[in-house]
């Protein structure tokens, strides 16, 4: 169980007012809200990369300000929204990275280490392109092998910063699918930041809608998306009925009226 | 029936890679075997390089002197050759090894900190800062050798301090932001160095000058020393290879992986700008070695650190062994200065890395 409780953060400007939500054990938590709401700073806190001014988080009880730096990432996966891909590690090479808090500081990686690799390459299908260089690999492909390197260490928490901003829709369903199935199989509790309302609705058990760093609703998609509370967060025109297929929340912009 | 063989081909070529060609990570075993492959062909560029002059010596001679230094007994040879090879060539190869290790493993170090191939000792300003401490006590230190390493190590860690402070953003240090810090400190750096060496004295100018282009002949009493700094400078970054690996990716990111992110920063820092103080030092600022010597370990033998750090400072020293010996004989009996060499080897072979790498 993830839970945080009244998060306060500043950039100068106030960012996150007093922000408090919990996702239990294997569920698929989406963080949604327009730009500049404090989404990233929230998953930063999250992940330990900022400390809030006030609040605090914990996973299963357990301040995570109490944790040391590796068990925290043990604890903890996180795929960033960007991340620097200017040298040819190979993806093997890069999903391994995540094994880093379980080893040695000096040395090479243990026969575990590497089973565990395969297994993350294996269940983000990227086993194929293991000896690739990552400079090498497309976009989608390049998710896969960041998300295989933020669960080799079968976290409890997986946090990801805008996972699919950057695909096609195929990809972007593929990767929301691996991400529920992780979520439901290996009991994770996924924390993903995203745009894309009508995905959050299909894979999301929860979703929590940010607006000028206050939480504005949070819950099931079905009790919370409604065309009053998306119009109040996105201001924007906006119509929301029921999937035909899943009969989950469906959102169509009205655009170019 | 040929699209049957060309499957069949098509797999045989991807187990073969997969066994030889592209391997998927670094082992114990490849990288025990490379780096004693880049060892005999470092004691061969030196063998070469001794043997190599304006007086011809071979390599047999060459190499019963060695033998005699390292194990004892008194090898058969001309006491010209001995004089040639013990008191001249060999301090001199010596340096070349242990100049071109640091800088190659000082450019390999800043381009995983800055997540940056094109970062090197010399772009950031680090090289100007080391030659600003060296001859600031040149001049107000001169009876003391030794404390040019040491003034160099302190003008590289003072430039790296100010590169870093200019390069912080609001939000932390974008790398771009901080190779234009370091382009602009670079600057600043190389005109106080100008200005200082222009106001010696004739003799002792010319003398800096030739030192500041880069010119391995005339510091052989400071090579104890100098190899000491560097083997501490070396160990330091490779204690960090792991780290840096994940460093390279994104520090945030490597935060969240369990990398100390801070300690390694400044760990590594201090050790990068250690060896580059101590190289510039006894040499100069000689260019380019801390830009290619990494960027070309990298394409052959990947981008793991625990690799590429002492691979580069074996193929550094073979390389700046190499280049000294055309500096040596290229216009003899006059010599070259090694920095021109470096420059003239650098700058093509780095175009043509970065085309590749793009």
């Amino acid at each position: 169980m993830l839970e945080a409780y009244n998060l306060e953060f500043s950039y100068g400007r106030p960012v996150l007012k007093g922000v408090s939500f919990s996702a239990g054990q294997g569920e698929l938590f989406a963080l949604l809200g327009p730009n500049g709401s404090g989404k990233s700073t929230l998953i930063k806190i999250i992940v330990g990369i900022l400390h809030a001014e006030r609040g605090t988080v914990s996973i299963d009880g357990r301040d995570l300000t109490s944790i040391p730096r590796r068990d925290l990432a043990k604890l903890v996966g996180y795929v960033a929204q960007e991340s620097a891909m200017r040298f040819p590690l190979t993806a093997m090479e890069l999903v391994l990275q995540g094994r880093f808090a379980q080893g040695r500081l000096i040395g090479f990686e243990s026969e575990r280490d590497i089973s565990e690799a395969e297994w993350a390459m294996g269940v983000t299908e990227t086993l194929e392109y293991a000896a690739r260089p990552v400079t090498e690999l497309s976009g989608g492909e390049r998710q896969r092998v960041m998300l295989a390197r933020a669960i080799a260490v079968r976290p409890k928490v997986l946090v990801l910063d805008e996972p699919v901003a950057n695909l096609d829709v195929a990809h972007q369903v593929k990767m929301l699918g691996l991400i529920k199935r992780l979520s439901v199989e290996e009991e994770m509790t996924a924390v993903v930041v995203t745009h894309e309302l009508n995905l959050a609705a299909e894979f999301a058990n929860k979703v929590l809608f940010l607006r000028q760093g206050e939480v504005i609703k949070s819950g099931p998609p079905r009790e919370v998306m409604t065309e009053e509370v998306l119009r109040g967060v996105f201001e924007t025109d906006l119509i929301v009925d029921d999937s035909p297929i899943s009969g989950a929340p469906r959102v169509t912009l009205i655009a170019g009226q | 029936m040929t699209q049957v063989v060309q499957l069949r081909m098509t797999t045989a070529v991807t187990k073969m890679k997969k066994r030889v060609g592209t391997p998927e990570r670094l082992t114990t075993q490849r990288l025990v075997f490379t780096l004693c492959v880049l060892a005999v062909l470092l004691f061969i560029v030196g063998i070469i390089s001794i043997a190599t002059g304006s007086e011809q010596v071979s390599f047999s001679t060459v190499v019963r002197i060695i033998s005699e230094k390292i194990i004892g007994g008194v090898a058969d040879v001309s006491p010209e050759h001995r004089l040639i090879i013990s008191e001249i060539r060999l301090p001199r190869v010596l340096m070349a090894i242990v100049v071109g290790s640091a800088l190659a493993v000082a450019g390999s170090a800043y381009q995983a900190l800055l997540r940056n191939p094109l970062a090197d000792p010399g772009i950031l300003g680090i090289s100007s800062g080391a030659a600003l401490g060296a001859i600031t006590a040149t001049i107000f230190a001169e009876s003391l050798p030794i404390s040019r390493p040491v003034a160099a190590f302190v003008g590289a860690v003072l430039t790296i301090a100010v590169v870093y402070a200019l390069g912080q953003g609001r939000r932390g240090s974008g790398t771009e932001r901080l190779i234009l810090a370091g382009v602009i400190t670079n600057a600043s750096l190389s005109s106080i160095v100008i200005f200082l060496v222009t106001s010696a004295s004739g003799a002792r100018q010319r003398s800096v000058l030739s030192w500041l282009i880069g010119d391995l002949s005339g510091e052989s009493r400071l090579l104890l020393p100098v190899a000491l700094f560097v083997m501490i400078g070396i160990g330091a970054v490779y204690v960090n290879a792991r780290s840096l690996n994940l460093m390279m990716i994104g520090e945030e990111e490597a935060l969240t992986l369990g990398v100390e992110t801070r300690r390694v920063k400044i760990a590594v820092y201090l050790a990068a700008s250690l060896l580059t103080g101590a190289a510039v030092a006894v040499s100069g600022a000689i260019g380019f070695v801390g830009l290619i010597i990494p960027h070309s370990v990298r394409l052959v033998g990947g981008s793991d650190n625990r690799l590429v750090i002492p691979a580069s400072a074996l193929v550094g020293g073979a390389f700046l062994m190499l280049a000294d010996t055309i500096a040596r004989t290229v216009v003899a009996p006059r010599e070259l200065n090694i920095g021109v060499i470096t420059s003239l080897v650098g700058a093509p072979v780095f175009v043509y890395l970065l085309r590749r790498t793009n």
